[in-house]
């Protein structure tokens, strides 16, 4: 074992490296675990289904005729008699870049084994992405009380209707599987089936810190993607 | 082995695989990310800077390329620090980054496949439309 770990530790750096990872035996990712790459490999495919989303939006969007709904018009709030534009949307921004800092700092401490903090953190994380979906929700409810419909809306090109629906529709599901993930995982942090390496029911796999930072990792992309939809649907 | 450790030095035992379990090789290779709370602190200001700088964007009505050029630059460094500050990518080693990150570029092929598509679509339209087809 003390054999296997030097060895990585002397492994080359860099583009040497990584000639030398991917030709070697068994296994190419040497540090992360397979949990990780699994996560990251599925992350990729979760990449793909985004970049479609938000590419069939850009064919819609170039091709139709009618003039597009101005998104910060559309998305705006009144407040105090004045509209404020996209301000719903820039707080959920906010409230979601919020959770991915507490996510990284959850993370952080489940490493240094400070078990309640870093269940708090992830309740904290949990509760963040549940304002989120709240929120998206108000927005929904706003918009189809306003007409919105995926097939058309008082503004112009009936596109806009359904890559809004799909586009958000899709990122609000991902943000409530990892609340529900950051739920159940802070549970059994809390419990201390980390520290006890106690077996999950269902895989039978003893309970590692390491999966805080694999949910992480999910919890991250889901960020990520917001960043993507801000910019290209939300500011474009 | 497991009575409570919390300082950061403890962590190469802990991801040691426990005594007993020589087969556990998996958590052997494993390395623990640990850095200073600090580093992730900053970069939730700076994620926080980035996203008022592309909402005042929108709420200054800038338009044009200026606009795009902008939405898309604090898109892309907002991006860049998810991945390799909170995402722990800057600390993987070569043969994972290379994996994961050389392959969303690709879709820029596609891009631009559909934008040439939807310009042709565009046009046809503006054409037969008019026409009162």
């Amino acid at each position: 074992m003390t054999q296997k770990r030097e060895d990585i530790i002397e492994r080359p750096l860099g583009w040497r490296g990584f000639a030398a990872d991917w030709s070697s035996d068994q296994r190419a990712f040497k540090t992360a675990s397979w949990g990780k790459a699994m996560m990251w490999i599925f992350l990729l495919s979760d990449t793909f289904i985004f970049s479609c989303f938000l590419l069939s939006y850009m064919t819609v969007r170039m091709s139709t005729t009618a003039p597009w709904p101005n998104p910060s018009e559309v998305f705006a709030l009144t407040i105090g008699g004045a509209p404020v534009p996209l301000l719903l949307i820039a707080i959920m921004t906010f409230v979601l870049i919020s959770s991915s800092g507490t996510m990284a700092m959850a993370v952080n401490l489940g490493y240094r084994r400070d078990r309640l903090k870093a269940a708090s953190l992830m309740l904290a994380t949990a509760a963040f992405g549940a304002t989120f979906v709240g929120m998206q929700a108000f927005e929904w409810t706003k918009l189809i009380m306003e007409g919105v419909r995926p097939w058309g809306n008082p503004w112009g090109a009936a596109q806009f209707g359904s890559s809004f629906f799909m586009i958000t529709g899709f990122h609000g599901t991902h943000v409530t599987i990892g609340v529900i993930f950051l739920l159940a995982l802070a549970r059994k942090m809390l419990r201390g089936d980390f520290d006890q390496e106690r077996r999950g029911f269902f895989t039978s796999r003893k309970g590692r810190y390491e999966i805080v930072e694999i949910m992480g990792l999910y919890w991250h992309f889901v960020d990520l993607v917001w960043v993507f939809i801000f910019a290209l649907f939300y500011l474009w | 082995m497991r009575a409570s450790p919390t300082s950061a030095e403890n962590l190469a035992q802990a991801s040691a695989p426990s005594k007993g379990s020589p087969g556990a090789t998996t958590t052997a290779h494993t390395q623990a990310q640990q850095h200073p709370i600090k580093l992730y602190l900053v970069v939730w200001g700076w994620l926080f800077v980035l996203s008022t700088c592309s909402y005042l964007v929108d709420y200054f009505g800038l338009a044009g390329y200026l606009r795009w050029t902008l939405i898309l630059l604090f898109m892309l460094l907002k991006a860049g620090l998810i991945v390799a500050v909170f995402m722990h990518m800057a600390w993987e080693r070569l043969a994972l980054s290379v994996a994961i990150l050389i392959i969303p570029p690709a879709l820029l092929v596609f891009v631009a496949l559909m934008a040439f598509e939807s310009y042709y679509t565009h046009i046809t339209r503006l054409t037969f439309f008019a026409a009162g087809g």
